[in-house]
């Protein structure tokens, strides 16, 4: 009686998680499905097997630039908002300063902000400002969206950090930097990597802003974007998402990674440093 | 033989500190001899912590001066002072095997790595760690943190060591063990220890000298045992040890003596070296006895000065010592007197009748 009491809720748990994995992941999987079929219109049923569609990618010049161009982007956001995100996690850790609570949350709002609004705000800022469109404020643009994500990552890592530890590095003759460079550094370093691979994975597949903001070098998103125009080129446009695909989930899977790896060498319950992912 | 005179290695003048309105210290004044072992002993909250903070420049005084080593301290910042810290959390560096831990500081004087690689090797012998140089920081036990935080303190060979609360997070045998080897180790390499504890029997155990903090204020600065068979006042006597408060009154003083009732002990003179200076003695209400210097007469015990007649209300057995709650007549609280179980000697039962012995050597007056 007690076991089929157990057991009913559990089955159905079971079917529920299915069905939610299938709803979350299904159209995903139409993705490679496409990439790998061998006709030009994307319908069921699947014709045949090719990679074809992937050795015309290999050949498309202008694929190559905008894949350029969201590598400049990516890192170029990645590195400049982990920088700010360090900065501010650090500075909410460490010190005390009026309407602290306010400001934080003030400065997290663009996580919440939808993005055409961001987009269509920067565009208008810039014109006024005339500046040139370019990769630029692309980056810019970019760094706005992703501080925020930095910020949250890095705050757990700052947060984690003992103050005592500072105080011995200080207190044992090494100065400021010296204690940066050899203490804090080392210790939040987990935090640091796997904020920078997930801005660039956000920036990388950021498509309204990058839209509004780039000039005549185009990101990779916005290069998929003009060509699903052409329905001869959407099984190439297929195999181009399947590329992103895959490389995004290995970024995460590489920054959640890390993160545990030197929770674990530190000792630390790997959940307490925080994490992304 | 005559001892050579106690030369000072801190001077602490006039400090005080606060943190907008709170007052966490308020004007504390001290001398710390060298090759001293001075603890800091108060209850939480006392300013303790601030004022070693203070020393290490880790905090600045609101007012007053830091002298270390005959130098003003003033602006002096916590890498550039003659102390080195071990903290209450050992604040290990995690990222570091245990001879980067203890090597940290020499590295940043930039010796030979050779050098650096020697002096660590004999810190960890100093602390028993020898050949755990290469263990990773999480691989350590409790205690063996604590020595790798004192070897990386010792290895900067620092006029001044501070401790704060060193031994609170390890369990009563490790620290009991850890009290005798700080102590020892102190006094062969004679540096100069300043320890912070709210422990009354580490401080005691320990130290040369003990400062007894409460809000702020110095409340006694003396020898443990000056501390335990004098304290200046009520507060220092019941947080050093157990205390039993009797009401008394001044009757008069006369020939070098003074003449006291205490109305559950009796009337009785002291001699005029018992009284502390300054006191006044139409203040005086009340005086102060160790359980100890109370004892149960039982046949054939020694005989004592004075005898009162009690009642035992409660017995709590230690093993090595049994505690008795005694009513005494005219004392609306019971004393605690503590008793020695020798052989051969029973428990008195609870309801008991007994004689209570007591000198007039053991009364403690307060100011």
């Amino acid at each position: 009686m007690k076991s089929a009491l157990k057991a009913f809720p559990s089955k159905w748990l079971a079917v529920y998680a299915v069905a939610y994995m299938v709803f979350l992941y299904a159209p995903v999987i139409l993705l490679p499905m496409f990439a790998f079929n061998d006709a030009t219109v994307i319908s069921f049923p699947l014709t045949g097997f090719t990679a074809k569609w992937f050795g015309v990618l290999w050949q498309t010049e202008a694929l190559h630039g905008a894949v350029r161009n969201s590598l400049v982007v990516g890192l170029s956001s990645a590195v400049l908002s982990t920088v700010l995100g360090a900065c501010a996690a650090r500075a909410a850790a460490r010190y005390r300063f009026p309407l602290k609570r306010g400001i934080m949350s003030f400065i997290l709002l663009p996580l919440v902000l939808p993005e055409i609004i961001v987009a269509v705000a920067l565009l208008v800022l810039l014109m006024q400002l005339g500046m040139p469109l370019s990769l630029v404020t692309v980056v810019l643009g970019h760094v706005l969206i992703c501080t925020p994500f930095a910020i949250a990552i890095l705050s757990s890592a700052f947060q984690g950090l003992d103050q005592s530890l500072e105080e011995a590095s200080f207190d044992l003759g090494e100065t400021r930097w010296g204690t940066f460079r050899r203490v804090i550094l080392p210790l939040v370093m987990p935090g640091v990597v796997s904020s920078l691979l997930i801005t660039f994975t956000i920036s990388l597949d950021e498509f309204i802003i990058a839209f509004f903001l780039t000039g005549t070098e185009v990101t990779l998103p916005v290069y998929i974007w003009s060509q699903l125009r052409f329905p001869g080129k959407l099984p190439s446009v297929m195999a181009l998402g399947t590329i992103l695909l895959v490389l995004s989930v290995l970024l995460l899977i590489l920054a959640e990674w890390f993160r545990r790896r030197s929770a674990r060498k530190q000792g630390i319950e790997a959940s307490a440093t925080g994490g992304f992912a | 033989m005559t001892t050579p005179l106690p030369k000072p290695i801190i001077d602490l003048t006039g400090i005080t500190k606060s943190f907008g309105t709170f007052q966490a210290l308020k004007g504390i004044n001290a001398t710390i001899n060298e090759g001293e072992f001075f603890s800091l002993l108060g209850p939480s909250g006392c300013g303790k912590t601030t004022l070693l903070r203070m020393i290490a420049g880790f905090e600045s005084p609101t007012d007053g001066t830091i002298v270390i080593a005959g130098q003003d301290m003033a602006g002096v910042p916590a890498n550039r002072r003659p102390t080195n810290m071990v903290f209450q959390s050992y604040a290990i560096f995690p990222h570091l095997s245990v001879a980067d831990n203890v090597g940290y500081g020499l590295k940043t004087r930039k010796l030979p790595k050779a050098e650096i690689a020697r002096e660590v090797d004999q810190a960890l012998q100093m602390v028993d760690l020898g050949g755990l140089g290469s263990r990773a920081a999480h691989e350590l036990s409790g205690g063996q943190r604590q020595r790798v935080a004192l070897a990386r303190a010792l290895v900067m060979k620092p006029k001044v060591v501070l401790l704060d609360e060193p031994l609170s997070a390890l369990d009563k045998k490790l620290r009991d063990q850890m009290q005798v080897e700080l102590r020892q180790l102190q006094q062969r390499l004679g540096i100069t220890f300043i320890l912070v504890t709210h422990d009354q029997e580490e401080a005691l155990t320990m130290s040369d000298r003990i400062a007894v903090m409460f809000d702020g204020r110095i409340a006694q600065l003396a020898t443990p045992e000056e501390l335990y068979r004098r304290p200046v006042d009520r507060r220092v006597a019941s947080f050093i040890g157990v205390m039993n408060f009797l009401d008394a009154r001044a009757t008069g003083r006369m020939n070098g003596h003074l003449a006291l009732d205490i109305p559950a002990l009796g009337s009785i003179e002291l001699p005029s070296a018992q009284v502390p200076e300054g006191l006044e003695l139409r203040n005086l209400e009340t005086i102060g006895i160790r359980p100890e210097m109370l004892t149960i007469l039982f046949e054939g015990s020694e005989q004592t000065e004075h005898v009162a007649r009690g009642e035992v209300t409660g017995t709590a057995y230690y093993g090595d010592m049994t505690y008795y709650s005694v009513r005494l007549p005219g004392h609306s609280e019971d004393v605690t007197i503590s008793m020695r179980n020798t052989a051969g000697r029973s428990i008195v039962p609870p309801g008991s009748e007994v004689p209570v012995g007591w000198g007039a050597d053991s009364i403690v007056l307060f100011q």
